[in-house]
């Protein structure tokens, strides 16, 4: 049995208009990069902050390293969040910022814990500049150079790629991924992107209206989802007669055959490393096929189209 | 920290309301001491048939009145002019205007005045109040005005010009209603400060335009007079019925 | 008037007449001689200015000073907490908002008449403790500096909260939750995040309380004792009783200068008004 560092159970959370969160209990394991994914208002953030300690659960109970921690205010709780607007403290400059959490006692100790983690997230030459004078990027590692330092039993990141641009985005993912495992520290990381949970997480939940929908590795829950919005959230679907195929799962026969299935191609989209064939069934239904870029299929077209039987999925 | 701010703000509110809320009730009060006697309307009535008050009163209106109108339109307008292009020496001049204390303003309008009647044959009298009263409300219109202009599109008049519209007519037809809200918040801010107003009109009035504050003031220096624990009553309840009545017709809610 | 502009023409002109034209006179009288029957006349001359370096005027600055320091500090103090209040007050800010400005919006006249009934010796405070019999012989609350001070930060408290509660409005509350959560309790947040981040509403605060306190005529003069000689009463007894326009003239300037250099020693980029 992994250890288990953070355990949700069976826990809700009700505000005024709405049940937020419903029944969840979650264990996150040492040391994991765990994300937790889902569409807006899924309730990922409200776990998150239930966490932190900035909500209170209506119901459940959390337990961190084997501590009851759901009624301590958040100054008491080892866990520590890089929040979505990095909410950095315009008043401090970039050092001032990191070495906050340390209140009074700043011994050389805590001092050179702050350099070291200045030099991992690269900005020990800016150390003196205020938050104003950064980049998107660098304001995010501030954040997260705040939050490590004090080498928390958990850090939380709240959506902490969404607010930089998408050339940014893919270069940070890779850095937060090896960071996570350089410190070793466990990651609850929050986000609506997809690309983003599968290629940075070491386990995915997935949420949907405040419950839980699927917990496992990014392969599990890729190609095996368990239930139709696993499977349509996580990527693209195609439905044929209850049973589900990714549209990189279908292949185009080269001639016909008696297995295949056909359909009439309406749009044929190039996309720099593959084309997106769109077609009908007879029935009406739209299929997608994802194919090799160089594919001379056109619209207008009866094409057959085959999949194999190991890629279905059944919810 | 929540219940104890909590408990603070009840003694805070107490603070700033109590002493008129006590004025009030003595007003009531049959005694002219601070020992409750009994309940009576005699100092409203010595108030009714005071016959300087109400004249005092009602020049008191009338100035403000029009000293509102007149600040109000023409610091709106300067407001928008200053908005589209600055002036540095009319935002200092009404910057000034802003700092310079009420003794001084008041002090070199009456030299002013003086100087002027040497050679023309006027006196002080209520055209110099309300002289005195526009030209130190123009700076409140134009702040409150102004405020709201910055948090405003100006890309709404460039639009309005590509359209068809004039340069008065992007003014008039688009960016005045906008600015409705603000032209009624300066309104009653210059209103309240020309009515309340003590130490200027003191040095600009004539013998023959008293204004409320005046006497009032002259009843205060002669010492407690219950009578004016009725007048204060009166203006302060009256005054923020009007503050409350002119902000639900500006919020319709 | 060079400013063809019709937007700002009118109150240009107003400016002038109202503001600027009164100023140059008030210069002009300030370097002339008093006349006999009041009023001014020649010689020109400096000894306006260099009379305000007698020590009876410097008691009566030093004095306006400190009078004004003390009810600027007793706002803030008085302030910041029901400013904090309001601005945590959720739906019901308005509400709380406007009953801090009701009662400044009607009259300040009217406001400081309050304190003389309440501080009096027949006031309802003297009763009050009589009847209870803390004291025997009524208090004198009212007439010295003691009353001053309040009658200003129960006029000007208002002046205070209302841009210390715009500070605190824009403050962002994810910074809050982000001391918190680095482990300060809600004393070392407030110290080390939210007071630092309210300078400006502050210095606001500051600005707008000060200057008026400095010069106040009203609340010595209905409030304070024989002692109790501000500035502004000072220039007011100039302009009528003493007749001495010039020396008056001098005051006005001297109380100006001041204001000016507190103002522009306070004043940062991005928060003008005009």
């Amino acid at each position: 049995m992994p250890d288990t560092v953070l355990e949700l159970r069976r826990v809700s959370k009700d505000f005024a208009t709405q049940r937020a969160v419903a029944d969840v209990s979650l264990e996150i394991p040492r040391g994991a990069f765990f994300s937790l994914l889902g569409p807006s208002g899924c309730g990922k953030t409200t776990i998150l902050r239930m966490v932190a300690g900035f909500e209170t659960p209506t119901a459940g109970e959390v337990w961190l390293n084997g501590q009851r921690i759901d009624a301590l205010p958040p100054y008491q709780r080892n866990v520590n969040t890089v929040f979505q607007s990095y909410a950095l403290f315009p008043h401090l400059t970039v050092q001032g910022n990191v070495e906050f959490g340390f209140r009074h006692k700043k011994g050389t100790d805590e001092i050179r814990r702050v350099l070291d983690v200045l030099k991992q997230v690269r900005l020990e030459m800016k150390a003196s500049r205020k938050p104003s004078e950064l980049s998107g990027g660098e304001r995010q590692r501030v954040a997260l150079a705040r939050a490590i330092v004090l080498q928390p039993d958990v850090l939380l990141l709240d959506e902490p790629l969404s607010a930089l641009d998408p050339q940014l985005r893919k270069q940070v993912r890779v850095e937060l991924r090896d960071l996570q495992r350089r410190v070793g520290v466990t990651f609850l990381f929050v986000t609506h992107d997809q690309e983003e949970a599968l290629s940075m997480s070491d386990q995915i939940a997935v949420m949907n209206g405040g419950a839980l929908e699927q917990v496992g590795t990014p392969r599990e829950i890729y190609a095996r989802p368990r239930s139709r919005f696993v499977a349509d959230f996580l990527g693209a679907m195609n439905w044929i007669d209850g049973i589900g195929v990714r549209p990189e799962a279908v292949s185009i026969c080269q001639s016909p055959t008696k297995t295949g299935r056909k359909a009439i191609v309406t749009d044929v989209t190039y996309l720099g490393s593959f084309c997106h064939i769109a077609m009908t069934l007879e029935g009406g239904e739209a299929i997608l096929a994802q194919v090799p870029p160089g594919s001379a299929i056109q619209a207008g077209q009866t094409v057959c189209f085959t999949w194999n039987p190991e890629d279905e999925v059944r919810c | 920290m929540k219940r104890g701010l909590t408990v603070y703000a009840v003694f805070a509110y107490a603070f700033l309301h109590v002493p008129l809320l006590i004025l009030a009730v003595f007003s009531f009060n049959s005694s002219r001491f601070a020992v409750w006697e009994s309940f009576s309307l005699q100092w409203y009535r010595a108030v009714a048939q005071d016959g300087n008050l109400i004249e005092s009163s009602i020049n008191s209106l009338i100035i403000a009145i029009v000293a509102t109108a007149v600040a109000t339109i023409i610091g709106t307008l300067a407001a928008y002019g200053l908005w589209k292009r600055g002036s540095a020496w009319l935002s200092g001049s009404l910057y000034l205007s802003l700092v310079t204390p009420e003794i001084v303003t008041g002090a070199s309008l009456l030299a002013l005045f003086q100087w002027i009647f040497r050679f023309a044959h006027l006196r002080l009298g209520m055209h110099t109040v309300i002289l005195a009263h526009v030209g130190f409300s123009l700076a409140y219109v134009v702040v409150v005005v102004l405020a709201r202009l910055r948090s405003y599109d100006r890309t709404l008049e460039e639009a309005a010009l590509d359209l068809g519209a004039t340069e008065f007519g992007a003014f008039y037809r688009v960016t005045l209603p906008y600015l409705v809200p603000a032209i009624a918040a300066a309104a009653m801010l210059a209103f309240t400060v020309s009515i309340d107003d003590y130490v200027i009109t003191s040095l600009v009035a004539g013998v023959d335009s008293q204004t409320l504050p005046m006497v009032i003031y002259a009843m205060a220096r002669r010492g407690v007079n219950p009578a004016l624990n009725a007048v204060s009553t009166l203006v302060v309840f009256g005054l923020g019925m009007l503050i409350m009545l002119s902000e639900r017709l500006r919020k319709p809610a | 008037m060079r400013l063809r502009n019709p937007f700002l023409a009118p109150t240009a002109l107003l400016m002038a007449i109202t503001m600027l034209a009164p100023l140059a006179i008030i210069v002009v009288y300030s370097l002339l001689t008093r006349g006999a029957y009041g009023g001014v006349e020649l010689p020109w001359t400096i000894e306006n200015f260099t009379r305000l370096w007698d020590p009876v005027y410097g008691i009566i600055f030093l004095r306006s000073f400190w009078i004004a320091a003390v009810a600027t500090a007793l706002c803030l103090v008085l302030g910041f907490p029901l400013a904090m209040f309001i601005a945590r007050s959720g739906s019901r800010k308005n509400l709380y908002l406007s009953l801090v400005i009701l009662p400044f919006w009607t009259s300040f006249l009217i406001r400081t008449y309050a304190w003389m009934f309440l501080l009096r010796d027949t006031g309802i405070l003297n009763s009050a403790l009589q009847a209870l019999h803390i004291i025997r012989e009524p208090l004198p609350l009212l007439y010295n500096d003691g009353a001053v001070i309040l009658g200003l930060v129960y006029g000007f408290l208002p002046f205070m909260v209302l841009p210390l509660y715009a500070t605190l409005e824009r403050l962002d509350a994810s910074l809050l939750e982000a001391a918190a959560d680095l482990g300060a309790r809600p004393w070392d947040t407030l110290v080390r995040v939210t007071l630092p981040l309210c300078a400006p509403g502050i210095r606001a605060g500051a600005i707008l309380v000060f200057v008026p306190c400095l010069g106040t005529y009203l609340t010595s003069d209905l409030l304070g004792g024989s002692k109790t000689v501000l500035i502004g009463n000072l220039v007011q007894n100039q302009f009528t009783a003493s007749r001495d326009w010039p020396f008056g003239a001098a005051l006005s300037l001297a109380l100006m200068a001041i204001a000016m250099v507190l103002l522009l020693a306070a004043r940062r980029r991005g928060e003008e008004m005009l």
